[in-house]
């Protein structure tokens, strides 16, 4: 056998060149190789000292450590911190609740021992199919919870016969519960199971102990604030892992209770009258930026969700046709139609394109040159020659098709990205949409199609591409409201500590403000979304008003009509029939509520919308709660209103 | 002089025998086998019973044994040929998972090639010991400090890469390989105190700018366990009790009360060590030392028979290598030393460690069992 491992190696001659001298540097390795040698043999031996100290000399504490004092570490969850409204109205506490835990590793005979339970209490298929499909991810030595909320009567029955069923215990723990049920679920949002996602996401040692984890809403996004902090405790156990007695104790932080802004009476009305449309109204505080009101109907109770709703109700909400899962108010995208009007107006005169005085005459069209298509408008036979406080006032569609053509869709992109359109406002919720502004990029980006000047026409009155959330709106005319002062959304007023109940207010969060060239140009828009009110378009509501208001009307198309085709609203089914929007602030001379409605198929947004507005900012401002309440009866949808007619934007 | 030729002219009967012909080494074979069989049997109690546990550790011993018979049959002079690119390719592996590796419970060490995500940093303990043999086995022994200088480059990047990760286990493992390929080298002792003083007035700048505050902590968890009983100290205070209930003789196979009440963690990897000690007591921990002693004795015997200096000194670097990994755990897992995350070899399940250290196994038999045979 000829092992000739060098005949080729280059290590040969390269050792010729160098002069080494091989048999010289066998020598030297292999006296550094006893010594290594050595060094090992001393490591090993320092080891095997440490486990003569270990097992010999110690052998008798350790044991006593292993055997009779078995030391069982236990994560104390902190109690999540209460939700409240800002006038301190209990909005989510915790309920103490009992509930069945078995150890399958204590347990000899499992199927045995369900059935004798099952003698004793009620168990559906659905707790034996949460109970297995929990057991698979935890550990034998770990309780896997059976039955939540067991009644007393219960709890009596098991008690009795509790000690022949080993490693079937009863748990104290807290359950959420949201006491209103529906009321405000869309901000509060609630607590379920932790699941495999955020099982990945979360610190294990703060989670250690706790089952629960909050989903959406308030619940969500603060949840740092609510959750407190685990502490531990070191408890002495017997030889079957029951605890004898606790050795020593690092009690958990509690969670921290919040306050929102919202205020649950503002925030019924607004859910009340809303009620029989589905649709959203945000109300804001203009000064601040406080959310006095965030509605999205219809509602769930997001009680069933905190242990688990079951698969045939979570079922009926999320294939529902009228999902009631979506907050409207946050992540529902509108066209907002007319109510984009002031904005355009204000880009107007910001650009120098328009100023107040600049007239158009609208004949109840609009051409664009060399193009036979008519552009029409909301108003068949026209609204004459008008100026920008007519155009706003009577909800002018030439005028503003012009104005968005002279702008151009690029600068009027720009222009309204100031007032947060077409990205999120930045609101404390989760989830929240960014709707869109669209512009020449945007399109080539999404479409993959050049811009019209047609498209512009539609943007302009807030048609085509344009979308807008509720949430977008009321901040927007807010906005308006303060003359361009900004502050970000936000539902937290304020955290206590609820051990000291101090109150730790949480102060405006300012945006970059509407920077307009003239402080001026403020004035003719903002007039004339007076004159909206006082014998514009939505002339009704300002009827017997008691302070004044400030608003626009707007109609959304869902669907598009062809060329000389007339909308007749009696002939559309209801999902056909357009959205109706209003967005208003008041009182004009001091804002102190901001609000934005829509109605899904409302029809128009003078006839329905705007009266639904008027509510809720009579309730804010003139403490009006009780009497909104039942009156949403007259709020039904009325086709025979003074543009129900019309088509388009009104 | 003298004693090399006569260590030269015991070469065995046991060359031409068959486990020869496939390159392989009998008694070091058997030590590995051994240890292997005893992690299997731990492994059973220690990963409470589950025979799932126990299939997929044999699996993977398995594989780590065919790489290292595969390795076997590669002449050295592969290796040696390789050494320089498998380095490079380990060091731009390594910056590559800088800019774009998965993080995994804090530390950024994994590369996602979309098939297969692995680590490259165990390339290196494979890469490091065969530079370091390159590089020396052209340079005049023992070396001066230019090449001194040189040696410790090559050293000090991987594993300054690999502590930023951070993985501070790996990194001590790639260190020892190059120190102790130094010192095979023949350093002088002089060079060595220099440099060990070098490296003194480097470990306040090292606790300040490159260790983790997780590594930090376990230090000081470490010089006081019960600081952090929530944490690392835990598994230290249960490891030890673990081990000091076992006694002399140990509680007996299956009968280990603290891995099976889960009181100690990461019993069936890191931990297994404590679990082994609870049931088979200091007999069973002692017979685990003196076969891990006696593997690394016949290495380094086998080192000392290599033919070059390459051959002698990768050898000898691959053996210290094993040894880190099996005195860094039991010394972590008794308490002698801190928490390090590194796996008793052979014995721990799973960990990719497994099979770089067969592999460097493969390669130990292809450097001794190639020699030239020679007659006087």
């Amino acid at each position: 056998m000829n092992l000739s491992y060098y005949a080729k190696a280059p290590v040969d001659e390269l050792k010729i060149r160098v002069g080494k001298n091989n048999a010289a540097e066998s020598e030297l390795f292999f006296r550094r190789a006893l010594l290594v040698l050595f060094a090992v043999f001393l490591a090993f031996l320092a080891v095997a000292g440490r486990l003569v100290y270990l097992q010999v000399l110690n052998h008798d504490r350790f044991t006593t450590l292993a055997d009779s004092n078995r030391i069982r570490l236990q994560p104390l969850t902190p109690t999540r911190g209460f939700i409240f409204d800002r006038n301190g109205v209990l909005l989510a506490d915790n309920l103490a609740s009992y509930h069945l835990e078995i150890t399958r590793e204590q347990v000899k005979d499992l199927d045995a021992t369900l059935v004798e339970l099952r003698e004793r209490i009620v168990l559906t298929d659905a707790d034996l199919e949460r109970f297995r499909r929990l057991a698979r991810r935890s550990t034998p030595y770990n309780g896997v919870p059976l039955r939540f909320q067991l009644t007393d009567e219960e709890i009596a029955k098991l008690a009795i016969d509790l000690y022949r069923l080993p490693g079937v215990d009863i748990k104290a723990d807290l359950t959420r519960r949201y006491p209103l049920g529906t009321r405000a679920v869309h901000v509060l949002g609630y607590v379920g199971r932790i699941d495999e996602n955020e099982l990945r996401r979360i610190d294990p040692g703060q989670y250690s102990g706790s089952t629960h984890i909050g989903k959406i809403g308030v619940e969500q996004s603060y949840e740092d604030v609510l959750r407190g902090r685990t502490g531990w405790q070191q408890v002495e156990t017997n030889a079957e892992g029951r605890p004898l007695r606790v050795l020593s104790r690092n009690p958990p932080t509690p969670g921290q209770n919040i306050y929102l802004s919202i205020d649950i009476r503002l925030q019924a009305v607004a859910e009340q009258v809303l009620e029989g449309y589905n649709g959203a109204i945000v109300a804001l505080d203009p000064r601040n930026g406080e959310v006095l009101a965030l509605a999205s109907q219809p509602l769930y109770d997001p009680n069933p969700f905190v242990n688990g709703i079951d698969a045939v109700s979570y079922r009926k909400l999320n294939t529902s046709e009228d999902k009631p899962l979506l907050n409207r108010a946050l992540r529902g995208m509108y066209p907002p139609g007319s109510t984009i009007k002031p904005l355009m107006a204000l880009a107007g005169l910001d650009y120098g394109v328009v100023n107040r005085y600049s007239g158009v005459f609208c004949p109840g069209f609009y051409r664009l040159p060399g193009v036979d298509h008519k552009f029409r408008d909301w108003k068949r036979g026209g609204h004459g020659s008008v100026d920008m406080d007519r155009a706003i006032a009577q909800s002018c569609d030439v005028y503003f098709y012009d104005l968005a053509l002279n702008i151009g869709i690029d600068r009027t992109h720009d222009f309204l990205d100031q007032f947060s359109m077409g990205r999120p406002t930045g609101i404390d919720l989760p989830g929240e949409k960014g709707g869109v502004v669209p512009s020449q990029a945007w399109k080539r980006k999404s479409y993959k199609q050049p811009w019209f000047a047609g498209d512009t026409l539609s943007a302009g009155i807030g048609q085509g591409y344009f979308l807008a959330t509720p949430l977008q709106l009321a901040h927007a005319v807010a906005t308006l409201s303060q003359r361009g002062i900004r502050f970000l959304p936000r539902v937290l007023h304020a955290t206590e500590d609820p051990g000291t109940r101090v109150k730790t207010l949480e102060s405006p969060r300012p945006a970059p403000p509407v920077a307009v060239k003239n402080l001026r140009s403020w004035d003719p828009v903002l007039n004339g979304m007076i004159h909206v009110v006082e014998g514009g378009t939505a002339h009704r509501i300002g009827i017997g008003a008691k302070y004044r208001i400030a608003g626009k009307t707007g109609t959304a198309q869902v669907f598009t009509l062809g060329q000389g085709e007339k909308y007749n609203a009696k002939q559309l089914s209801k999902n056909l029939l357009d959205h109706a929007l209003f967005i208003a602030f008041a009182p004009v001379e001091d804002p102190r509520i901001a609000v934005a409605v829509i109605a899904e198929h409302g029809g128009g947004g003078s006839s329905t919308a705007a009266p639904l507005a008027r509510k809720v900012m009579d309730a804010w401002l003139l403490d009006k709660y009780e009497e909104a309440a039942p009156a949403d009866s007259s709020s039904k949808p009325e086709p025979q209103g003074l543009d129900a007619g019309s088509h388009g934007t009104e | 002089m003298r004693g090399r030729m006569e260590r030269n002219d015991m070469d065995r009967p046991d060359d031409r025998r068959f486990l020869h012909l496939i390159h392989l080494d009998l008694p070091l074979l058997l030590g590995l086998m051994a240890v292997s069989g005893m992690g299997l049997v731990v492994l059973y109690s220690a990963g409470q019973q589950k025979p799932d546990l126990v299939l997929g550790q044999a699996i993977r011993l398995g594989l780590g044994f065919v790489v290292m018979l595969t390795l076997a049959q590669l002449p050295p002079r592969y290796f040696w040929f390789w050494s320089p690119w498998l380095y490079l390719a380990g060091i731009v592996l390594l910056l590559a998972v800088m800019v774009v590796g998965d993080i995994s419970k804090g530390a950024q060490r994994w590369l996602d090639l979309g098939v297969v995500r692995f680590q490259p940093s165990e390339i290196m303990k494979l890469a490091v010991p065969m530079m370091m043999a390159w590089f020396f086995a052209e340079k005049l022994l023992p070396p001066r400090w230019p090449h001194l200088l040189g040696g410790a480059l090559v050293t000090a990047i991987p594993f300054i890469l690999i502590a930023e990760q951070p993985d501070l286990g790996t990194a001590l493992v790639v260190g020892c390989a190059g120190a102790s390929a130094l010192f095979l080298a023949g350093l002088s002792w002089w060079l060595m105190a220099g440099l060990a003083g070098v490296l003194g007035a480097a470990i306040p700048l090292f606790w300040t700018f490159v260790m983790h505050d997780y590594q930090r902590q376990r230090v000081w968890t470490f010089l006081d366990p019960e600081s952090d009983p929530l944490g690392a100290g835990y598994h230290i205070i249960q490891s030890k009790i673990a081990i000091g209930a076992g006694g002399i003789y140990g509680k007996g196979w299956l009968n280990g009360t603290q891995s099976h009440l889960d009181f100690l963690p990461e019993g069936s990897t890191d931990f297994i060590f404590a679990a082994f000690a609870e049931e088979f007591g200091l007999v069973g921990g002692g017979l685990l030392l003196t076969l891990y002693f006696f593997i690394i004795a016949r290495s380094l015997y086998m080192a000392a028979y290599a033919p070059d200096t390459y051959g002698r000194l990768l050898a000898g670097s691959l053996t210290l290598i094993f040894f880190i990994y099996a005195f860094v755990n039991s010394g972590m897992v008794s308490g002698l030393l801190p928490v390090v995350g590194l796996p008793l070899p052979l014995f721990s399940y799973g960990g990719t460690s497994l099979v770089t250290i067969m592999a460097g196994f493969g390669i130990l038999m292809s450097i001794y069992s190639h020699r030239r045979p020679r007659s006087r």
